[in-house]
């Protein structure tokens, strides 16, 4: 396949990742967080650890959309499409994140609920357009590489007069979580930030640019590489971030340039920034509230507000207690070391939303990588 | 004066006609559909009796039997449709034990208001596959259920056969050192559904690899007697198959990314929609599991005959306890090829 081979040949890894272990010194560790999960399924699924030096560590972040959706938000959705007379669209993964009272989307559906698994917001539309006389709820979630499909949605919505179509907005910004990750008090407290550098978000990063990170890496003295999905991409990233950590560097440093420019994509911010505006906090699952950290829909868009159009009050609901989550999401843990990893919570019955998308820590190691552990401890 | 023709019924009309409940109520309207559409299409001497079931001799050996119900959405697509489709697989499965298929049975359930023209569009495609394979439908049922309470058409088909003496083929027989081999490329049919659902049209030339199995099958038996395992990898694709085979067999796999074969094609569209071809369905390709020593006979001779002329090995059968799929990555790691998780594809067979 032209312009996706190039980017997965193995003999140019081999070359990567022979320069990745020169450069490597021996007597430190390198730990590194992927924070996006399409970084961590490529990971998974092109076997990129076992390319990595020892010392070299990946730790999966929280750049999974379904992952850091709240019990609250999801306990939301779920009252949405079971309440009132709706269609409620969403991602296929949304589906099956567990709300409270072990439900979930997929389950309310089962029940009786109108719920559909789209892919696209433009599908949500659609469906608006050709049942006039039934109200279709659209569950966006994602970060930013999500949120200007959305807002062309409302934008036509608006353009075509459609009375019957809203937005339960959930979209949330990369740049703050990844402050939060490296700068909580929670984090400072217990001195828990393994995290010496960052494998930057490419799809977010197309439309924000590399600009954002840049008060990520000098506020918290941490290198920032900005990488493409393919597996060279991320062999490539991990180099680049070896070699700012040798030379004591932390800047932002553009691996996918190829897609990413440092101001980003100018149209799509204009577009964020015309239907939405920052909520002042938001709730992500395992990272607890982060302000100015998700959107909302601006006032003059209020009709086409999901949350104001059916009085959906936000209530906080706890994760599982064994859950750990939240660790996981912050580096702090690694998906082994939950009590529950593959036994209680496992990706057919997921306990937490790190277990439910491919893109989740848990859920790509379950799939890709148990059997390294196993045959660790065998050994 | 009205000049009435003695005997005369008015043929079901096939270009307009609709199902409705009558066709399902047992009189005369379900009567005419029966002759004119299925006895007429299916044509043999069995339906010909107009039985409620149908008598034939059993030939000598171990018998197989298997059911199979198809619900695929959409009913037509490129390279076939539900009619082919729910005579191929279940031949398919009755193949897999190395046996010679030889009646089918098939159930229809109808939709009110589903045209005649499809459902004859649809059976007259499965009375060609049915022919083609010479496989007869032997005996069948219709209902209809009202509108609303099903989806056009769901079809049951149900296939007898008979495993020739010498021959034991099972799931469980993968034995550490044993190799595996593929018949042709995978994901062809679940992309070429996928590439036509309403809501996800994609141009492309993918088509399903819907095909009877059983020619193929005897070929390989006849090269190979001994070989362990055979099934066709539908729902769930290869990778749910070889964790079959671990889980019966109390094995594990090791696989070669670079030597399973995929089209480019059906690669870019699953790059496209987030899919993973191995997950992917088909409905025309078989794995099979042989001793070592047996792997070059049994490729070249699948190699020979037209259904099996990309096959390729591509891995082994290990020693492992926890009886996990691996896979060795073109890009040079090593991943583990695990269960399918909720669905990739909904109702594609």
């Amino acid at each position: 396949m032209k312009y996706v081979d190039e980017y997965r040949d193995a003999a140019l890894a081999r070359v990567i990742a022979e320069k990745i272990a020169r450069a490597a010194r021996a007597e430190r560790q390198y730990k590194l967080m992927e924070f996006c999960g399409g970084h961590t399924h490529a990971i998974s699924r092109y076997g990129i650890t076992d390319l990595l030096p020892a010392n070299v560590n990946m730790i999966h972040g929280p750049g999974c959309p379904v992952c850091v959706l709240p019990i609250g938000r999801i306990d939301s959705a779920i009252e949405l499409a079971t309440q009132h007379p709706v269609t409620l669209c969403t991602y296929a993964d949304t589906l099956r994140v567990p709300g409270s009272n072990h439900l979930s989307l997929m389950k309310a559906k089962a029940r009786g609920a109108d719920v559909r698994m789209v892919y696209s917001v433009a599908d949500a539309l659609r469906l608006a357009q050709e049942n006039p006389s039934r109200d279709t709820v659209f569950f966006a979630i994602g970060f930013e590489t999500t949120t200007p499909s959305t807002a062309l949605a409302i934008r036509a919505a608006e353009g075509l007069q459609l009375a019957n179509f809203s937005v339960f907005c959930n979209h949330v910004l990369t740049p703050p979580a990844m402050a939060e990750i490296l700068g909580s008090p929670h984090a400072r407290e217990f001195d828990t930030v393994p995290i010496d550098g960052i494998v930057g978000p490419g799809h977010v990063s197309c439309v924000i640019g590399s600009r954002p990170y840049e008060f990520v890496s000098e506020k918290y003295r941490r290198p920032v590489v900005i990488a493409g999905f393919e597996p060279l991409d991320v062999m490539q990233s991990v180099l680049m971030l070896v070699n700012q950590l040798n030379e004591g560097r932390h800047e932002v440093e553009n691996e996918y340039a190829r897609a990413v420019t440092r101001g980003g994509n100018a149209k799509a911010q204009e577009l964020i920034a015309d239907v939405f505006e920052l909520r002042r906090s938001f709730e992500w699952r395992g990272l607890g509230e982060i302000p100015y950290s998700a959107h909302k829909l601006k006032p003059k868009y209020e009709r086409f507000d999901a949350e104001a159009r059916y009085g959906i009050a936000y209530r906080q609901a706890p994760d599982n207690k064994a859950c750990e989550c939240g660790a996981i999401l912050r580096g702090t843990k690694k998906p082994r070391e939950c009590k529950v990893f593959g036994t209680v919570c496992t990706p057919e019955n997921p306990l937490g939303s790190c277990m439910v998308s491919s893109e989740g820590a848990c859920a790509a190691h379950y799939a890709y990588g148990r059997f390294r552990e196993i045959a660790e401890n065998t050994r | 004066m009205s000049a009435v023709k003695e005997g005369y019924v008015r043929p079901v009309d096939f270009n307009n006609g609709r199902v409705d409940m009558s066709h399902g109520a047992g009189g005369r309207a379900m009567a005419q559909l029966i002759e004119e559409l299925f006895v007429h299409a299916f044509d043999n001497e069995w339906l010909r009796q107009m039985n409620d079931q149908a008598c034939f001799a059993v030939p000598a050996g171990r018998m197989v039997i298997t059911t199979d119900s198809h619900v695929v959405s959409p009913l037509f697509f490129p390279g076939g449709d539900i009619g082919c489709l729910a005579v191929h697989g279940t031949i398919n499965d009755v193949a897999m034990a190395g046996a010679r298929p030889l009646y089918l049975a098939a159930g229809f359930i109808l939709e009110e208001g589903f045209p005649l023209a499809e459902l004859q569009r649809i059976v007259l495609s499965m009375a060609g596959a049915a022919r083609e394979a010479g496989v007869p439908v032997i005996t069948g049922d219709t209902k209809v259920v009202e509108r609303g309470k099903g989806d056009g058409v769901f079809i049951t088909t149900t296939a007898v056969g008979v495993v020739p003496p010498g021959i034991d083929i099972s799931g469980d027989r993968a034995r550490p050192g044993d190799r595996v081999i593929v018949s042709g490329t995978l994901g062809d049919h679940g992309v070429a559904i996928m590439s036509f659902r309403e809501n996800l049209s994609f141009g492309t030339t993918i088509r399903s690899d819907t095909a009877a199995l059983h020619g193929l099958v005897a070929a390989m038996v006849q090269a190979v007697p001994g070989i362990h395992c055979l099934r066709d990898p539908t729902r769930g694709g290869l990778a749910t198959t070889l964790n079959e085979f671990a889980r019966q067999s109390g094995v594990g796999f090791r696989l070669k990314e670079s030597a399973i074969p995929v089209r480019p094609q059906v690669s870019a569209a699953c790059e496209l929609l987030g899919l993973d071809p191995l997950y992917v369905a088909n409905e025309g390709k078989l794995v099979a599991v042989c001793a070592p020593q047996d792997a070059e006979r049994l490729l070249a001779a699948m190699r020979a005959h037209p259904l099996g002329r990309e096959a390729a090995e591509i891995g082994e059968v290990i020693e492992d306890a926890h009886h996990f799929v691996q896979m060795q990555t073109a890009f040079g790691g090593t991943r583990l090829v695990d269960w399918l998780t909720g669905e990739q594809l909904p109702r594609i067979c």
